[in-house]
């Protein structure tokens, strides 16, 4: 979307479709699902993209999409500039070196058999960086970097913490000095006390790093403190994308008003909480129109059957809502 | 940098006591182990060096000496109906049957592990073939299956063992490609994918130390089971042939004598017994411990 960025980006998502199939009883036939409609954006490199939305509104499928794990049923991704060479395809395999993931439950994404020296010196030994005694000392200082020690080497993730285990798994995804990290839920997992730590410890590597990063959370909060710009997912859509500062303090999208409603900061005004009404989203049965107009406290009569397009209303802020749409004021006002 | 670090130490602290080599002296062997363990291990010790131990060549007849008590000073185990000596049948059955037991298992597992992780990785019309051959092998009783392979291509003792490895290779394929979808869906196989590993790299470096635990119970499940079969088909005559002998061949041949002379029978038969015993109480024990979160 941000066409007018003097620096080409890092990474460019145009359009991307992903349509599952549910089945949804025994005999009946698999039922379209679509978690991702129509989602584009960009991220710069250095720079973070946070992703927020409620539960199945399509944000880890974008997550994956851009990592490349999953191929878009339309649409394309572009890394660097260069579309996403084809899943599990060489090419594929050696561009793992510059976009990786860091994952929600790192119990479940260590291999439980071996060390974390090992699992962390796999990515090295898989894109052969540095001879044998290199990567070993590579390993040391990714731990250290990650605020573990070398007492820690040897244990079995099962004899870690949790905060531990997504340190050991973030080193691990540093190891190849990646361009892109994907963070998918990385604190969703862990207490509030360690989640802070994590969080820290991610904005601290960006720094240092020059990392670009997209971070998917459904914690308001978290993405607030980590990202530079915010897009917020509704039902497959990005329904509104801006600076991260400028979406919180002025939020244009209804959805995204009661999102940050609903999210007090600690200097804030408690104001009445805009309640949202209906049911929660359901991605295998999506309203005709804008996916919000059900639960939308401000629905008028278009956004039942026309789905709104996402526009620039101001410089880098982005919106899909008919509400902002100078033809449908006039059309009010007529 | 320095801001992590020092936030570290506090969720470090715990994690500094429990030492990885703890687990290996974590609890003894219950007593049931320990005499499967020995009694295996004795097992293996006859199969190698028993052929040292025999007094008498298994094939020696002594027709004076036929069907002569066992516990008697030159025959311990006593003589079959051509007077040769059981103990030193027994050594070699010991031996042949074993050495089909042992190959024939890994064969299968092999095999079968293969099919399995072939199936998981390619999916589509290679996952269908190999369900298909498993359900084939799974619904075909094995005996008849076998007795038709050797009644058509006659027997020799490579074909024999071939055969055997053939038997349950489909239960390794089933389990093998249900570890490996489950672990390539979510979790560490997709987190090591995801680094750019290469399938042989995930397959062989990460699933299969994974779910070998699994798979190496599911050997002990087998192993007995082949013992069985080959003992059956030496019994039916369709095993190892004589003059080479087998547990099941010299049960096979000591059923005649049962009433006069059981003792023929009843050495290979207890040998049987307490063997697949042996290594169903080792597969068992061995299930808990090759998990390293169950200590």
């Amino acid at each position: 979307m941000d066409f007018e960025q003097a620096s080409p980006a890092l990474l460019a998502v145009e359009h991307v479709r992903k349509r599952y199939f549910a089945r949804a009883g025994f005999l009946s036939a698999p039922k379209p699902v679509d978690a991702v409609v129509d989602v584009s954006f960009t991220v710069a490199r250095g720079k973070t993209l946070g992703i927020v939305g409620e539960s199945g509104c399509g944000k880890s499928t974008t997550g994956r999409l851009a990592l490349g794990l999953e191929a878009p049923d339309g649409g394309s991704v572009y890394f660097d500039g260069v579309p996403l060479p084809k899943y599990g395809s060489p090419a594929w395999r050696a561009i793992r070196r510059r976009i990786q993931l860091v994952f929600q439950d790192p119990l479940a994404a260590l291999d439980r058999r071996l060390p974390i020296a090992a699992q962390i010196r796999e990515s090295l030994d898989i894109h052969a960086i540095g001879d044998t005694k290199g990567r070993d000392q590579r390993v040391l200082a990714l731990l250290t970097s990650v605020g573990l020690t070398k007492h820690h080497a040897s244990r079995y993730p099962h004899e870690l913490s949790g905060g531990q285990r997504q340190r050991v798994v973030i080193a691990r995804a540093l190891a190849t000095e990646p361009d892109l990290l994907v963070c998918d839920e990385p604190v969703a997992a862990l207490d509030v006390s360690i989640q802070a730590q994590v969080v820290n410890l991610l904005m601290d590597l960006q720094t240092d790093l020059g990392l670009a990063m997209i971070f998917i959370s459904h914690d308001l909060k978290v993405v607030r403190q980590v990202s530079h710009r915010v897009a917020v997912m509704y039902l497959g859509v990005i329904v509104e994308e801006a600076d991260s500062d400028h979406i919180f303090k002025h939020p244009r999208h209804p959805y995204t008003q009661a999102l940050v409603a609903s999210s007090p900061t600690p200097r804030q005004k408690i104001k009445t909480p805009m309640l949202l009404t209906g049911e929660p989203p359901d991605p295998a049965a999506r309203p005709a129109g804008c996916p919000f107009h059900p639960r939308c406290p401000k629905v008028m009569e278009v956004c039942r059957s026309v789905p709104p397009l996402a526009r620039e209303i101001s410089p880098h802020h982005h919106l899909a809502c008919h509400l902002s749409e100078p033809v449908t004021l006039e059309a009010m006002a007529s | 940098m320095t801001q992590p670090t020092d936030k570290a130490v506090t969720d470090s602290a715990e994690g500094l006591m429990p030492l990885a080599h703890d687990r290996l002296n974590a609890q003894p062997f219950p007593l049931s182990v320990s005499v499967a363990i020995f009694w295996l291990s004795f097992m293996c010790f006859v199969a190698v060096v028993g052929p040292s131990l025999m007094p008498y060549a298994f094939t020696a007849i002594d027709l004076k000496a036929r069907l002569s008590l066992p516990f008697t000073s030159l025959h311990w185990l006593g003589t079959d109906e051509l007077g040769r000596d059981v103990f030193s049948r027994l050594v070699i059955s010991i031996r042949i049957s074993l050495l089909v037991s042992f190959v024939a298992t890994i064969i299968s597992a092999t095999f079968g592990t293969l099919l399995g992780f072939l199936a998981a990785h390619y999916r589509g019309w290679v996952e269908q073939t190999v369900l298909i051959l498993a359900d084939f092998q799974a619904s075909i009783p094995f005996l008849i299956f076998a007795l038709a392979v050797l009644a058509f291509f006659g027997n020799t003792l490579t074909l024999f063992i071939l055969l055997m490895g053939i038997y349950g290779w489909e239960r390794y394929a089933r389990i093998a490609r249900g570890l490996a979808i489950a672990a390539n869906s979510q979790g560490y196989a997709a987190a090591v994918r995801q680094l750019g590993a290469s399938p042989i790299r995930i397959y062989l470096g990460h699933i299969l130390p994974n779910t070998a635990s699994t798979l190496i119970v599911s050997m002990t499940l087998v192993f007995p089971e082949i013992i069985l079969l080959e003992s059956g088909l030496s019994f039916l005559g369709l095993g190892v042939q004589p003059p080479m002998t087998s547990l099941g061949n010299m049960v096979g041949y000591g059923r005649e004598y049962l009433t006069r002379a059981p003792w023929i029978l009843l050495a290979p038969a207890t040998t049987i017994v307490l063997t697949t015993l042996s290594v169903s109480i080792l597969g068992d024990w061995l299930r808990d411990r090759l998990d390293p979160t169950l200590k």
